[in-house]
């Protein structure tokens, strides 16, 4: 009973009058997992995270959510779901604590409870001495925060987080990540999408990568890097305007892609690689070697890069 | 009995939501924050033509023993016409920016819907918290005149009920409007040609019966000439040239609910598309 998938999309589809922003979809979601839409802008990762919220009708294909149908009980489902959307949508004139109060309240919830339950948030996100700071005046880390406590006022079994990061500093990310990861250990399944590989390879268990509205890889972060990627990825920059002229120097070494501004070669030992390129006589102006990434997954299933 | 009980709570539990009052709640929370700025700004305008117009001018059109109309003095008929024009002002000032804003700029009702509230339930909840400032901004705006000498008596009360129901009649309309105006530049079109127009020839400083023929079709058409023919048969009692029969006071009060109810149903599917897309 309790492996049953909590989401459960088959042939999803969402169109905007002849454009089609998901094209034919499968997903499955388990309880307690963390899940993940990897894409670039524009893949259709928020369209379907909001068929997914109950709040736009998919065009096409079924889907069940808590083993319900949006379609007829969308306000029984969205009950249990804590939803943190692209933008913050905080009620900027009220203070932190009346934001959580007002949307609490939104859930029928006891005034008792939302006041009690809304305290363990303030010290969740960690904004307990910022309680009856006006929002406005927060920083744009803390209103993410307090986006994510007030989504989490419901107590909600899935929580769908859009492009949770975008837009905030590193040190902000990493606040924010430590948070998703103590939410995940307590066993909420969390649904996010991500532009950003380095965060769907920290928090995701699984992801589908996406692109122009279909699915085009599911796995781990890395059995995803395990089969399209290689180990390792030697990074290449020479002193020329087109680097696809010096692809033919290095072929046969591993697998290359070329970028605008460098070469990327897929192998299994980065070090080695460079002792066998400067062994043909080929001199870059600065080598890289590192671990292949999502990044080098996306580019590899797609042929451009995450991040435009 | 058990079985009653148990399927309540499993209701309670399975369907939590905390419907219009929930959003009722937070326009309040936030009303909270800015209500004297608006009390004194809502009252400046009208405090302003009933002064001016109502003493300044009245003296002039009451000279010599005379009133304007048979046993009204100009500054109670500008009062009692006041008064439904002030609720017109509120109930459209509430219908526009704040519902925009909610809609566009501050993505309010994006997060209201990702809870169990459902369209109807921000409809509702806003035509009560419009209710609730109408009822404040005209209740002060009587509570002045009745001290100014511009009104008198216990007729002002429900000249005050039927002025929020002129409110009404104006708030929902412009509700669906803002559902589906794409941005603020549409207010301008509003305000310029209709609210403007509306005021200066729906019965508030002359009667309509003054206006040329052409001019009179748009008074009877506009929402704020039954408003205000109510306000004033209300506050100036029944012995005033302005008294109403029950069938009139029906029509008027049919006529404002017509504009207030088609407002409002066609507002919750205008605002249920505009959310879906």
């Amino acid at each position: 009973m309790s492996s049953e998938p909590l989401i459960q999309a088959v042939g999803l589809r969402k169109t905007f009058g002849d454009f089609t922003a998901v094209d034919g979809i499968d997903v499955e979601v388990a309880p307690g997992e963390s899940f993940g839409f990897l894409g670039p802008n524009g893949a259709g990762k928020t369209s379907t995270m909001k068929i997914i919220g109950c709040t736009s009708p998919a065009s096409g294909g079924t889907i069940r959510i808590l083993g319900m149908d949006p379609a007829t009980e969308a306000s029984r489902i969205k009950a249990r779901l804590g939803v943190v959307p692209q933008e913050d949508a905080l009620d900027a004139d009220l203070t932190v604590f009346e934001n959580l109060l007002v949307y609490g309240r939104y859930f029928g919830l006891p005034r008792a409870t939302v006041r009690a339950r809304a305290d363990e948030l303030l010290e969740f996100a960690q904004l307990v001495d910022k309680r009856d700071e006006i929002v406005e005046k927060l920083s744009g880390g803390m209103k993410r925060r307090l986006t994510i406590a007030r989504g989490l006022i419901n107590t909600p079994q899935i929580v769908l987080l859009d492009e949770p990061t975008t837009g905030l500093d590193p040190q902000a990310r990493h606040i924010l990540w430590d948070r998703l990861f103590r939410l995940k250990r307590e066993g909420v399944t969390l649904v996010l999408t991500t532009h950003y590989m380095d965060e769907a390879e920290q928090l995701c268990d699984r992801l589908v990568v996406m692109d122009k509205g279909r699915i085009v890889a599911e796995g781990s972060p890395r059995a995803l890097i395990a089969e399209h990627a290689s180990r390792e990825v030697l990074e290449l920059r020479f002193d020329v305007t087109d680097h696809a002229e010096r692809a033919g120097d290095v072929a046969g070494i591993g697998r290359v892609e070329v970028l605008a501004d460098r070469l990327l070669l897929y192998v299994e030992n980065g070090d080695d690689a460079l002792e066998a390129v400067t062994a043909r006589g080929a001199h870059p102006m600065s080598s890289l070697v590192r671990r292949a990434s999502l990044e080098d997954v996306f580019l590899r299933l797609t042929g451009r890069s995450l991040i435009e | 009995m058990t079985a009653t009980a148990r399927t309540e709570v499993g209701t309670a539990v399975d369907r939590p939501s905390g419907g219009w009052r929930a959003v009722l709640a937070y326009w309040m929370a936030v009303y909270k924050r800015v209500w004297k700025g608006t009390i004194i700004s809502s009252l400046l305008a009208p405090l302003a033509y009933l002064a001016g117009m109502g003493i300044g001018l009245g003296s002039l059109i009451d000279s010599g023993g005379r009133t304007a109309v048979e046993g009204v003095s100009y500054l109670a008929f500008v009062a009692t016409g006041l008064l439904a024009a002030q609720a017109m002002q509120t109930g459209v000032g509430e219908a526009t920016f704040p519902v925009m804003g909610a809609i566009k700029w501050h993505h309010t009702y994006e997060a209201m819907l990702a809870t169990p509230l459902r369209v109807q339930d921000l409809v509702r909840g806003h035509v009560v918290y419009v209710s609730i400032r109408l009822a404040i901004t005209t209740g002060v705006f009587a509570a002045v005149a009745l001290a100014l000498g511009a009104m008198s008596g216990w007729g002002v009360l429900a000249a005050v009920v039927l002025a929020i129901l002129g409110g009404l009649a104006f708030a929902m309309p412009v509700y669906l409007y803002s559902c589906r105006v794409r941005s603020e530049q549409g207010y301008n079109v509003l305000s310029r040609f209709i609210i403007m127009p509306l005021f200066l020839f729906s019965g508030t400083f002359f009667p309509i019966s003054q206006l040329p023929a052409w001019l009179q079709v748009l008074g009877w058409i506009s929402p704020l000439t039954h408003a205000g023919a109510l306000t004033r048969a209300a506050a100036l009692g029944p012995a005033s040239p302005f008294a109403l029969g029950l069938g009139d006071y029906l029509l008027h009060i049919g006529y404002l609910l017509l504009w207030a109810v088609a407002g409002y149903l066609l507002g919750v599917r205008a605002l249920r598309s505009r959310m879906e897309a």
